[in-house]
Order: structure tokens, then C-alpha cells, then sequence
């Protein structure tokens, strides 16, 4: 690559030619602010409509401002980034984008977190020169994300992600002019659209114009209800980052501070979704040996590749593109999903306590897991297994309002028998983390042969398609892995031709998978903050005496007490389920 | 062709056809089968004369008979004098406005005096749906020279040399564009036709589409040979479907000819066109926004680079030029650059089209040698202010220009002139303005279709025009103070220098323009809460005058609002808070008692 030479601020800087201005002047320390653009580093993400003209910058010789996010350097550009016509040029388009959004901030659920907020602190706005009307839209609630659009800056980052990445299609810049607003096609609600509810762009919208349905006051009704045993699980991803929200380093594992700040907040019991993650091992391992051992033996009605179905938006994902291979995915629920039940029909049960009296919360890295906790299939006479779900964000504020300092806690332990987990629960986090922890599993069952290094290192990584063929016993296993639904998308098309040559595939709808899930502290397109969570994720894993789900005492336990054997009666009606189609209805107006 | 004495070319441009020019031609060629003429005359259809504004014309060729506002019913008069009896039927003929005397011969009128006609040739002169017409008027010996006998090398140097610059209003040069894409590797090139015209009262692509479409198919082939292209897209916008008519009967004809399609004229070289429809979104003749809508895409623009000419269509190197920069295309290589060089300034070569509209005698369509100046224009061609009233300003480029006023009248025409002078040529809108007009109102108008029109993808184009509107509305209304005036010209200055595309850069220019050239009205709607114009209604007190009224409570009885009170006998007065200008009571008073202040 060409490198070329040119000024940004009277200062020299050289970088190759294909640069922007904007990666340019970081080289030599200058930050243009930025609002429209974002890039998560080495994921491949990168959104720069050049829209919202906050980063513009003077180039000499040059007529107007240049967008920095999206100009390239050349070779002896003499660039400005404060001059007086750059700062009063940026400040008055941020006047203008504050002009036609609400002044809402005391009570806006993104205040605190706000990127237009702190842009406006930054060019240091007064006041606001610019009245008229503001663009106002139907407010949009479906059962995970809600949609304040009045708030929407058209900064496209979400559309970015619904179609680029996740090529989901569900939002899209729909009108012209002043009433210009990313919505889903016809300004239908969020429900009708093909929607998947991955929550990457709540993630990843500067404002409040996506956010989370709230959870919370549910459940702080329901522990202050004496007649209700409320129990909690908490999604392997939530400890590698809620400690973000407190300050704390990214990465930084906070499992023993979570485990005390829940018993504070009044969880009668706190118990942990690894445990049936371990749980979702022994199921999905066991259908996946199952369908290889008859696919070997030449049974052809046995599908292969199994895919893994412990990703809500995942399963969403296929259900709206995929309904002709509905038989391909494990039917094993999600580890949250399967918590469920165990929690109420068998550790109720055994306490004695009615299931309508028992509330089961989980705390998730994920905003799909709303929805999924709200599927009919998972309800028992309309008493869901999982009545509420909140995400890391929520379980912060929850923490910030009981007035927990949440540093000083001191570490403590899960509750049992729901509690104990195995390092390979620990990775489910982690893209590749549940192939990975299924085949420390598969093997030793396959080859009847004890396993002597537990990571398989060829799976792990931020490669957004991976494959790696393992030794099982001199049987070739080829496992592919892909995190983000358009990486998955082209694994599962491949499948749909038949032309895919793996034997299982793990699926994660999110970038990194659940440690980068969409109801994750934002990120703010830091993917360092992703990769630290990754490490800490695998740390714990490292750190536990057990590393294999089918050696942890409590599920021997569980299937001696109560389930009997994986994919067993007790397993096929509690464990298991069926998938829908959802192709047709979307975008159809009823 | 040879027998027939007398041709009735009847116009079938939009105008004239919205009234009734069909009824017209069938009309005649009935009449002229009664009569039994059919051996000696003949009426055809044709495109645009430019003379919309007193049409449907016909006009009788070979003495250059210039009929206007005619009539189905008039048909019978028109033969049984003009042909049987060889009289001219001068109730129908052109009344020049200034000598009041009939001019029969339409090339001695005042509209087509000093007219040079290239884009437009065959405009009003040849049936557009027929090809045989075209290749009569030498159609299609330019691709035929350019594939047998020149080099695309060759072909774009003499696109160079004659000086010809993009007429869709950027004037970018033509064949330094062409040597651009030319240039580019690549598998698969396109060129594109952006017929996506959006002006206000700009109608010149949509004329040649339907008068000559023929000159863009073969210009397009050329452009394609030059390039490296074999496909071509014409994107027009859906709203004009005669001229999508008239272009695919243009495009059968030219495949059934061998003039589109493969191994044409023998040469070897294949090139086709398929038409892409627009829905009619100003900001989609950006050539980003139209390659988007094109794609299927929403029709916003992206940022440059890349070029089309780089990654364009369908990621493929793309050539986009206007429609009435092809039309001049095959007169430059029939004529030579050195021909069409010799025509205008010396930066802006040849002719520019041009719809004049607004507070003017003639309107319609010209075509005019670059360097003319506005004062010829307006007076000479145009027949100068209607209804005798005084020019005050006019509009050129569309609402991305500015308003040139009396102090401009004598500047030479040409790209760079009218940057210079605050505004731009566009695609060749020209709006006539006069006293009647309020500037700040005109400047309001102009900013209404650009909030109408942006696309919203950038911040200062969707929420800053708006707020310039809402601004000016303030002005209009009234309520406007100083404070607001400096910051109309900081928001101005600030969208202009920081838009995406060119809608948002050059939006404001109606606002500059008008502030630069008449401050002072700004400052009497602001100061003095007057409109010297009279056109903004807020502005307008309805006085009553004590010594006319006698009292006879009409008016009061009229008022929608209750605003004018008095007793029986007495004069009465207009409460000015209450009042709502709807003009009730004047209309009402017998006694001349009420004013507009």
C-alpha cells in the first residue's frame, strides 16, 4: 500500500493511502468527534453514511466541509479540524439534530448513556438557537424492543446492523426529508416485520430511540410479593461484563459480587443458567451423537448438520428464513429455557411449592430472551416456565436502585443444587464456546476415552465463519461455527443447497456471540471491550475444578432423581421443543 | 415524402396534447380524406415546438405558417383557407406583443429569432415515432461514422475539443467524463441516461424525449462505444409516460433496424438500453441517488469517491450524462467540433435549452447560443413582462440557483457567468419575476420544494432547510425580529458547506440571492411588518374608510371571524387581531369603503 504524507492540525502524519482523515488523525492523537459513525474493529463492522456531518473537517482548496469519517487522505491534504468555520459549522448542525429531538433527558431511558448527550457536552451547547416542529412518530412496542423514534437521528447504525450484518431486513430508512426515519418497511411495528429481536441495534443506537422493554419493576414487584419464591438464573455472559456498569474494567469477572448484590436485591434463591447449560450439553450432545451414530450406520432419515438452538434470535432467524429446515436445528431449548421447568417442576416441586407461587427471573446478556421467555410453547396453562427476563443493563440499575455498592460486596457463592455449573456452561458466552463445551462432552461419550486437554483451541476466535474438523477416535468431525446472523445466513444456505460438509454447527446471533449480545453495557463500538470479556469468559472456564457438563455431580444427580436418561420421556416433554414458520405474516396488515 | 405539397405538422408534446392536439390531428387527417388531399397533403404529430404556453400549434411547412390555440373545430377553417383557398386564417396566427402585427412566418417571430436549435432540431420538425423521419434528418450517421470509421479515442477527443459540458447542471465535461470511465478496467461498464428531470417549470428532457427520442438512443450508443459499455439505462421518472412511450417505440425500431442490439451496422460492436423508472424524486437525478434507485435502493446519495465512473451501477464503472447532453451529441459529430466550438463563450460551447415561466409573455421552450445574455432572453425572446408590468427578478438553476436581477440582465450567459453572479444554470429553469413578487416569499417557495425534496439522510439538508423554511415562513408572517435575519445567513452558509449532495448544497442559494440582492425587503416584513409586494397575506391589513362607509353593516355580516364592528349608520372598523384576510368584506362592500393597506 501507497503511503502519502499530509497535515491535519499543522501537524505531519503519514499513513497509507486508503486511510480516512478521521483513522489519520487518531495516528497522531487528534479526535474528531463523530456521531453517525461506528466500527467495531476487527468484526468487520463498520457504519459511515457520512449522514450526520458532525466530523466535518476543512481541507484546504477543497470548496465545502469534508465528512472525516468517510474522506481519504492524499498526498499533501492540509487538513484543519478547529478552525472557526469547522466549529461553528459542527455546532450548528448538532443545534440543528437537537432541534428535532426531545428534550427528554431527565427522564429518557438512554440519559447516562446517551452519545448525542455527551456530544452536546462536548461542543459544549447552551442553549438551542433553532425552534419548530419536531418529526413525531408512533411509538413502537413489541416484546423486546421498543421503538421512541422521535428520538431517531438517522444515523443509520442500526440499519447498518439489521441488514449488513445481521441481514435481517427488519429496519430500513423509510420517508423523505424532515420526516426521515429508519423504521420497518411501511412503518409497520417491529412485530410484524421479520424482526429476530437480536437487540444489536439497541446495542448499538447512539440514543433512546431503541431501547429494552423493562423488566424491572415486574420483578421488584415480585420480591416484594411474601407469597412468591423468586428465583433467579444468570446467563454465563452477565459476569464477564456487568462489573462495566460499576466501573470496573472491561473483562473484569464479577460472578461471587453478582451472586451477593442478587441475595441482596431479595432472590430467595440464587441460581445459575450454567447449571443448565450443562444441562443443554447432555441434551444436545446426546442428539448429536445420536443423529451421527444413525446417520453412520446409513439411517437416511437423519438430518445432518445439527445445528445449536440455544440462541433465541437465532431461532427466530430461521423460523422467518429458513422454515423449510426447521428439522435441522437440536430441538433441545435454550439453557434459560430449560432452567425453567427443572426450576418449577422439579426443584419446586421438591420444596413444595406451587408452581403458580414460584417467579423464575433470568438475568441475560440478550434482548431476544424476552421474547423467548413470552413464547406460548414455554407457558404451562399460561404460567410461563421463565416469567421475567432482564438484561445485564437492567440488573445494573436494578443493583443502583436497591443501593448496593456493588465494589465492596463481598464474593459469594450460587445456591444449589441449580447453581453448580462446569466450565463449559462457563463458555457458552463465547462464540464457539457451546460446540466446544458439546464436544468436550460428545467425545468422551463417542469414544468412551477420557479427554486429556479440555480446549479445543481450533474452535475459538472472532473469525466470523470458523470450521475445524476434530478426531473423534479417528472419526473426522466437522464442526463449523459462525456468529452474526448474515455469517450464519451463508452456512445455512450452503445447507439448503447440500452442499454443507459439517457434522454440527453453533450458531450465535451476535457479534462474539452472547458476551456482545444486545442487552450487554454498550459498548459505544469498542470491540476491545468485547475481546476482554471473551478472555474473562474463558478464564472462568480455566478457573473451574470441572470442565465437562456430563461430570458435574448435580446433573447426575438431576437425570438419577428426576429425568431419567437425555433424550429421555421426562427430557422429550420438559428439555425439548418444536420450531415454527414464521415466513408467511410478516409485513401483512391484519 | 416528395409529392406532398403542404405538410401540417400538429405538436403532440405534453402540453399541446393535454389539449386535445390529438383530436386536432385526427381532425385533419380526416378532413384532408374528405376533401380528398391526401396525394398533396399530410398531417403528422410532432414534438415540442416550445411554444407551450399558446398552444396546441400546428404549423404548415413549406411556408412556415404558425398556428396557435387551436382548436379541434377550427380544422375545417384551417384547410377550406390555408390549403383549398391559399389564404392564412389570421385570427389563428402569432400576435407579436410588441408590434402588435401578425407575423405569419414563424421564423421572423420574436420566440425564434436568435434561437439556435441543436438539441432541439428535430423538436417539432419530425414524427418522433417514426424512425424513418430520423434517419431522414441524417439520424444515426453519427454512431454509423463513429463505429466504421473512428476509434472511441478518436470519438471522445472530438467530445473534448468541441467543448460540450454536462447540460443536468453540473457542466462537468462531457468528454473528459467519457475518457474517465474509458479509462477504468473492468468486465462490465454501463452508461446511463438520467432523464430524471425535477426542476420547477423545467421541461427540456421531457421535450426531447418526446419530440426526438431517437438522438438519445444513439447517443447513448456512442457513448457506449466510447466508454466500453454494451448495456444502457434510460432512468426517467415515471410521471412522464409519453415520453416512455415514445422512447420504447423508439427502441423497437432502432433493434428492428440493427441500430440497438448485437453486431450493429456490421461492426461487431452490441449495445442495448433498457429504461429504469424513477418516482419522481428531485434528489434522484444526483447520480449516486439515481444509480441507487436504480439498484432498487432508496434513492439518497452516497458520498464521493467513489465516482460512477469508478464503482457505479451495480458496483460497475457507470457513465451518467443528461438527456440534453446527448441530444447535442450526434449534431457534434455530424458538424464537427470545431462547428459546435464556434457557438458560445469560450468555457461554454454551444447552446443551452431553456423553460422560461413565470411573469412572462412567451412561455416555454428555447434554445439559445451560450453568451446570449438574459436581457435578450427575456425581452427579445420572451416578449418581455406580462401585462406590462416591471421585471424584477429571475430565477435560473431551479431551486438550487439564484435570483439575478436588473444589474444582470446584460451578463452573457454562460456556466461560470452565472456562478459568478450568485446563482447557476441547472438544468435550465428560468422563472420571470416582477413587482408583484415578494422575494422573500419566492425565496420561501423555493425552499418548500427543497424540504419537500430532500431525501433526509443528512442532518443540515433534513432539519436545516426546514428550519430555514420555518424562518422565512417567520418573516412573512410577520413575527420575524433581526436576530433571525443573521441567523438565516449563518444556517445558509452552514447547510451549503456541509450538505451530503448537491440538494443540500446549493438549497440556500434562493435564501443568499435574494438576502444579497434584496435586503431591504427582508428588513420592511422584519422592521416595518410590509410586504411591498403585497403577496404576504399576513402582511395585508383590510382598512375601512371612514369616509365611504356608510354604515350599512354588510361587511360585519360577512366577517367569517366577527372582527369588524361599528353601529348601524356609523362607520366600522376591522379588528386587525381578529381579522383573518380571507377578503370577505371587500368583496361584499358596495361602496368602495374597504382597502388594502
Amino acid at each position: 500500500m501507497e503511503m502519502v504524507k499530509l497535515t491535519i492540525d499543522g501537524k505531519p502524519v503519514e499513513v497509507e493511502n486508503d486511510t480516512t482523515i478521521l483513522k489519520a488523525a487518531k495516528t497522531i492523537g487528534i479526535d474528531i468527534p463523530t456521531l453517525c459513525y461506528f466500527q467495531l474493529k476487527d468484526m468487520n463492522i463498520e457504519n459511515r453514511p457520512g449522514g450526520c456531518r458532525i466530523c466535518v473537517v476543512e481541507v484546504v482548496g477543497r470548496r465545502n466541509l469534508a465528512p472525516a469519517c468517510s474522506t481519504n487522505v492524499a498526498k499533501d491534504m492540509v487538513v484543519n479540524t478547529h478552525s472557526i468555520r469547522v466549529l461553528n459549522a459542527r455546532r450548528t448542525v448538532l443545534e440543528l439534530i437537537l432541534s428535532d429531538h426531545p428534550a427528554e433527558c431527565l427522564t429518557c431511558a438512554k440519559s447516562g448513556y446517551c452519545e448525542l448527550q455527551t456530544m452536546a457536552q462536548q461542543l459544549g451547547v447552551r442553549e438551542l438557537p433553532f425552534q419548530g416542529a419536531q418529526s413525531t412518530y408512533r411509538k413502537d412496542t413489541s416484546p423486546a424492543i421498543i421503538r421512541d423514534v422521535d428520538k431517531c437521528i438517522m444515523c443509520r447504525r442500526c440499519e447498518m446492523m439489521c441488514n449488513d450484518v445481521q441481514t435481517v431486513g427488519a429496519l430500513s430508512a423509510v420517508n423523505r426529508g424532515f420526516m426521515a426515519v429508519v423504521a420497518p418497511a411501511f412503518e409497520m411495528n417491529l412485530e410484524k416485520s421479520p424482526c429476530t429481536y437480536c437487540g444489536q441495534c439497541v446495542s448499538v443506537c447512539p440514543t433512546g430511540a431503541l431501547t429494552e422493554v423493562d423488566h424491572s419493576r415486574n420483578v421488584i414487584n415480585s420480591l416484594a410479593d411474601p407469597t412468591k419464591t423468586v428465583v433467579v438464573q444468570t446467563a454465563p455472559a452477565v459476569r464477564a461484563a456487568l462489573g462495566e456498569e460499576f466501573g470496573l474494567a472491561p473483562g473484569t469477572l464479577v460472578t461471587g459480587k453478582m451472586v451477593a448484590a442478587l441475595r441482596r436485591l431479595g432472590f430467595n434463591y440464587v441460581f445459575d443458567t450454567d447449571f443448565a447449560a450443562d444441562l443443554t450439553i447432555m441434551e444436545e450432545g446426546s442428539e448429536l451423537l445420536d443423529r451421527l451414530t444413525r446417520y453412520l450406520k446409513g439411517d437416511q432419515s437423519v438430518k445432518l448438520p445439527i445445528l445449536t438452538s440455544c440462541c433465541p434470535g437465532w431461532v427466530n432467524f430461521f423460523e422467518h428464513n429458513f422454515p423449510d429446515l426447521m428439522d435441522v436445528p437440536s430441538t433441545a431449548k435454550s439453557p434459560q429455557q430449560m432452567f425453567g421447568p427443572i426450576a418449577k417442576e422439579y426443584f419446586g416441586k421438591k420444596l413444595g411449592i406451587e408452581r403458580k407461587n414460584m417467579i423464575v427471573v433470568s438475568i441475560m446478556p440478550c434482548l431476544a430472551k424476552k421474547y423467548e421467555c413470552q413464547r406460548d410453547e414455554f407457558k404451562v396453562n399460561g404460567d410461563p416456565d421463565v416469567n421475567f427476563s432482564l438484561s445485564t443493563r437492567e440488573l445494573a440499575h436494578l443493583i443502583k436502585l436497591a443501593n448496593i455498592d456493588f465494589n465492596s460486596l463481598p464474593d459469594e457463592d450460587f445456591d444449589n443444587p441449580l447453581g453448580a455449573s462446569t466450565g463449559a456452561a462457563a463458555i457458552f458466552a463465547n462464540t464457539g464456546g457451546v460446540i466446544e463445551a458439546a464436544c468436550r462432552t460428545a467425545y468422551e461419550l463417542y469414544t468412551g476415552k477420557k479427554l486429556e486437554k479440555v480446549e479445543f483451541d481450533e474452535l475459538r476466535g472472532l473469525e466470523s465463519i470458523r470450521h475445524a474438523t476434530l478426531d473423534f477416535n479417528g472419526l473426522p468431525i466437522n464442526i463449523g461455527i459462525a456468529h452474526g446472523l448474515g455469517n450464519a445466513r451463508k452456512l445455512l444456505e450452503d445447507v439448503r443447497a447440500g452442499k454443507s460438509q459439517f457434522h454440527a454447527i453453533e450458531i450465535m446471533a451476535c457479534p462474539g456471540g452472547c458476551i456482545g449480545g444486545g442487552g450487554q453495557p454498550f459498548h459505544h463500538g469498542d470491540s476491545e471491550i468485547i475481546k476482554q470479556r471473551a478472555a474473562a469468559i474463558y478464564r472462568e472456564d480455566a478457573g473451574k475444578p470441572i470442565r465437562k457438563s456430563h461430570e458435574n455431580p448435580f446433573i447426575i444427580e438431576l437425570y438419577k432423581e428426576f429425568l431419567g436418561k437425555p433424550l429421555g420421556e421426562k427430557s422429550h416433554h420438559l428439555l425439548h421443543t418444536h420450531y415454527f414458520d414464521k415466513s408467511a405474516g410478516t409485513f401483512v396488515d391484519e | 415524402m416528395a409529392k406532398i405539397k403542404y405538410h401540417m405538422l400538429v405538436c403532440g408534446g405534453t402540453s399541446c396534447h393535454a389539449s386535445n392536439s390529438e383530436d386536432i390531428l385526427k381532425n385533419l387527417q380526416d378532413l384532408i380524406k374528405i376533401k380528398g388531399l391526401d396525394t398533396d397533403v399530410q398531417a403528422i404529430k410532432t414534438g415540442c415546438f416550445g411554444f407551450c404556453d399558446k398552444g396546441p400549434i400546428v404549423k404548415m411547412m413549406p411556408d412556415n405558417t404558425f398556428y396557435i390555440q387551436v382548436k379541434p373545430e377550427d380544422c375545417a377553417e384551417i384547410i377550406e383557407e390555408h390549403i383549398i383557398k391559399g389564404k392564412k386564417v389570421d385570427r389563428l396566427l402569432y400576435q407579436g406583443t410588441a408590434s402588435k402585427e401578425n407575423l405569419s412566418n414563424s421564423n421572423n417571430t420574436g420566440p425564434h429569432k436568435k434561437q439556435i436549435r441543436i438539441a432541439l432540431r428535430n423538436c417539432g420538425v419530425i414524427n418522433p415515432e417514426n424512425i424513418e423521419e430520423y434517419i431522414a434528418r441524417n439520424g444515426y450517421q453519427a454512431l454509423g461514422k463513429v463505429l466504421t470509421e473512428l476509434t472511441p479515442e478518436a470519438t471522445i477527443e472530438i467530445m473534448k475539443k468541441s467543448g460540450l459540458r454536462g447540460r443536468g447542471g453540473g457542466g462537468f465535461p462531457t468528454g473528459l467524463k467519457w475518457e474517465i470511465t474509458r479509462a477504468v478496467k473492468a468486465d462490465q461498464k454501463y452508461v446511463v441516461c438520467n432523464a430524471d428531470e425535477g426542476d420547477p417549470g423545467a421541461f427540456m428532457d421531457r421535450s426531447v424525449l418526446e419530440g426526438d427520442p431517437h438522438t438519445v438512443l444513439e447517443a447513448m450508443a456512442i457513448n457506449g462505444y466510447c466508454t466500453g459499455a454494451d448495456k444502457g439505462v434510460i432512468y426517467i421518472r415515471a410521471e412522464y409516460p409519453l415520453a416512455v412511450e415514445r422512447l420504447k417505440i423508439a427502441m423497437k425500431q432502432a433493434r428492428e433496424y440493427g441500430l440497438l442490439g448485437q453486431d450493429i451496422l456490421g461492426t461487431g460492436f452490441n449495445f442495448d438500453i433498457e429504461i429504469r423508472y424513477g418516482a419522481g424524486a428531485f434528489v434522484c437525478g444526483e447520480e449516486t441517488a439515481l444509480i441507487h434507485s436504480m439498484e432498487g435502493l432508496r434513492g439518497e446519495p452516497t458520498v464521493k469517491p467513489p465516482f460512477p465512473s469508478e464503482s457505479g451501477f451495480l458496483g460497475k464503472p457507470t457513465n451518467v450524462n443528461n438527456v440534453e447532453t446527448y441530444a447535442n451529441i450526434p449534431a457534434i459529430i455530424n458538424k464537427g467540433a470545431d462547428w459546435f466550438a464556434s457557438i458560445g463563450t469560450e468555457k461554454s460551447k454551444g447552446t443551452k435549452v431553456f423553460a422560461l415561466a413565470g411573469k412572462i409573455n412567451n412561455v416555454g421552450l428555447i434554445e439559445v447560443p451560450m453568451g446570449i445574455t438574459l436581457r435578450e432572453v427575456i425581452f427579445e425572446i420572451g416578449g418581455g413582462i406580462k401585462n406590462g408590468r416591471t421585471f424584477k427578478a429571475v430565477q435560473t438553476g431551479g431551486p438550487s440557483g439564484g435570483m439575478l436581477t436588473e444589474k444582470d440582465l446584460d451578463t452573457p450567459i454562460d456556466y461560470d457567468n452565472l456562478i459568478a453572479a450568485g446563482s447557476m444554470m441547472g438544468s435550465g429553469g428560468m422563472i420571470v419575476m416582477d413587482e408583484d413578487d415578494c422575494m422573500v416569499a419566492m425565496a420561501k417557495f423555493y425552499l418548500e420544494f427543497t424540504v419537500e425534496e430532500s431525501c433526509g439522510k443528512c442532518s443540515p439538508c433534513r432539519i436545516g432547510n426546514k428550519r430555514l423554511y420555518e424562518m422565512l415562513e417567520k418573516v412573512t408572517q410577520g413575527h420575524a425580529v433581526m436576530d433571525d435575519l443573521d441567523k438565516l445567513r449563518n444556517l445558509s452558509h452552514v447547510i451549503k458547506d456541509t450538505s451530503l449532495c448537491g440538494l443540500g448544497q446549493t438549497s440556500p442559494n434562493p435564501v443568499l440571492s435574494s438576502m444579497d440582492n434584496f435586503y431591504h425587503e427582508y428588513l420592511e416584513h422584519v422592521g416595518n411588518k410590509k410586504c411591498r409586494a403585497g403577496s404576504c397575506k399576513s402582511l395585508m391589513q383590510y382598512i375601512i374608510n371612514a369616509e365611504n362607509c356608510i354604515g350599512c353593516t354588510l361587511c360585519a355580516r360577512n366577517c367569517p371571524v366577527d372582527a369588524i364592528a361599528g353601529e348601524r349608520k356609523q362607520a366600522h372598523v376591522i379588528d386587525q387581531e381578529k381579522c383573518i384576510k380571507c377578503g370577505a368584506c371587500m368583496e361584499k362592500c358596495k361602496f368602495n369603503a374597504i382597502f388594502i393597506n
